[in-house]
């Protein structure tokens, strides 16, 4: 059977650089580090004392509190991005069968912050049971795609997938299967997160994942720089309307990028560690690439997972010169996590947003952050630091990588016809 | 009117976000105010909490109302 075309017809973000589409772009094109002092809770006491947080957030602005109440900090996320990408894509269009739109989203963890808050309550107690009712439905991560479906009417497929870090990008590769196998018209995906909390933070602390740069934490997240030392949390959302081309077209609708080809992999290695050699990554953007059809030359712009972990940013540098060979030195990549800190489940929703707006405005996103060279990295390798560039993306690929071994890389491209 | 009447009123109107002027005593949490079946758990398990009363299942099932709770932790309220 003959598969179906794939086009991106809305968007949507809420970041720690900014709360719409617009803002986020600015913020990454102008190379501003969200990282900041922890508002969220008191850390005081903890290693990690900053991170990536949304910034002015208002839930009010969005919900009435008895429906802010019943949703964790992540659904809240998730609800207020899916509502940008939908008006934007005019999915609020009574026209459309709602029984062929779906929502497919991506989060690594949930409502970490309503399960933490229900057991100390419990610790705290005298052993009587006193769970909220609304405990279980704020905590378990598919109530995200439940609640944007209940909003909109959306009754196509729903669930939302969990590979820790490759989350969103999972989502994004399911979406993309389900419309170009003709199951569905429309999917609603992307992916959101809500981490920064006692336990998020004191939990990746002890994993020695994070940056403990408390002095100044706005240059903490320095991906493929000498001096990173762990990854900056982040939290926020994307969402990101994927639509069967023809589709697309006969509505009239915005096209911002055609979907064109989806990777995944496993380590088969380490639970956190990555394959030192980047086996993993090596075959995930391998596969995206025969998925897409396309040749590697092909590609403009790595948006990479590059989260300024001392191991992870050489196996994927070194996967990116196994995978393109000489043309890795024409590439473009970039860490957007230098910016906006690490959202999990959520990086590869805004990290495919950046990569979409980067073929839509012909400008990519820098790695901000770097002062030292590494010896680790290949210095032909062009990892746009510091500066935005000017390029005619017509390809770009985002690549993430999660926890457990798992590793997602999808590639967007420019509509010409 | 008491001030366990007052405090009542004061968890429904927190609680399920509605006016002061909707929490009559005859007003019925589902029917009136808009509150789903999880609303009415949490609802009992914060009279529970506030008047340090606990409230068996089969009693819960016949406070229905702003008047029914009223009357119910007028009586068994420490």
């Amino acid at each position: 059977m003959e598969l179906k075309r794939v086009v991106v017809t809305g968007l949507g973000a809420l970041t720690p650089l900014g709360n719409t589409v617009s803002e986020y772009w600015n913020g990454l094109v102008n190379g501003v580090s969200g990282a900041a002092p922890i508002t969220r809770f008191d850390a005081s006491k903890f290693k990690t004392q900053f991170a990536c947080e949304v910034k002015g957030y208002d839930p009010e602005q969005y919900f009435d509190r008895k429906e802010a109440r019943k949703m964790d900090l992540f659904t809240q996320f998730a609800v207020i991005v899916a509502d940008e990408a939908v008006k934007d894509a005019r999915l609020d269009d009574e026209s459309l069968n709602k029984e062929r739109i779906g929502v497919i989203w991506g989060s690594g963890i949930g409502g970490l912050r309503t399960f933490q808050e229900e057991c100390v309550n419990f610790a705290n107690g005298d052993g009587t049971p006193r769970f909220n009712p609304f405990f279980i439905p704020k905590m378990i991560a598919d109530i995200s795609a439940g609640h944007i479906s209940i909003k909109y009417g959306f009754r196509g497929p729903n669930f939302v997938t969990v590979s820790a870090c490759a989350s969103a990008t999972n989502a994004l590769i399911d979406s993309f299967n389900y419309i170009r196998l003709g199951m569905v018209d429309v999917v609603v995906s992307g992916g959101s997160e809500a981490a920064v909390t006692e336990a998020g933070i004191g939990g990746f602390n002890a994993l020695k994942a994070l940056s403990e740069r408390n002095d100044s934490p706005a240059t903490a997240s320095r991906p493929f720089d000498k001096e990173r030392d762990g990854f900056v949390l982040g939290e926020g959302a994307a969402a990101i309307v994927l639509e069967e081309y023809e589709h697309a077209k006969a509505r009239g609708a915005k096209i911002y990028a055609e979907l064109i080809g989806g990777g995944m992999s496993a380590d088969a290695y380490h639970i956190t560690a990555p394959h030192p050699e980047g086996l993993g990554a090596r075959n995930v953007m391998a596969n995206a690439l025969k998925d897409s059809g396309i040749r590697p030359e092909e590609v403009d712009y790595i948006n990479v997972h590059g989260t300024s972990t001392p191991l992870g940013d050489v196996s994927e540098a070194k996967a990116i010169e196994y995978v393109f060979g000489d043309h890795a030195y024409n590439l473009n990549i970039s860490s957007t996590k230098s910016m906006t800190g690490h959202l999990l489940g959520a990086a590869g929703a805004i990290e495919a947003v950046a990569s979409i707006l980067s073929i839509q405005h012909g400008v990519v996103p820098p790695t901000i952050n770097h002062t030292t060279d590494d010896d680790q990295f290949n210095p032909k390798l062009n990892f746009t630091f510091n500066q935005a560039q000017q390029r005619d993306v017509k390809v770009a690929m985002s690549n993430t990588f999660g926890f457990g071994g798992h590793n997602t890389s999808v590639i967007f491209k420019k509509v010409t016809e | 009117m008491s001030e366990i009447a007052e405090k009542v009123r004061a968890i429904i109107i927190d609680k399920l976000g509605v006016e002061e002027s909707e929490v009559t005593p005859e007003a019925s949490f589902t029917n009136d105010l808009g509150a789903d079946s999880l609303d009415t758990v949490e609802l009992i398990m914060e009279f529970e909490k506030e008047f340090n009363v606990s409230i068996p299942d089969d009693q819960a099932e016949n406070i229905a109302t702003v008047g029914q709770a009223i009357s119910y932790l007028e009586e068994h309220a420490k």
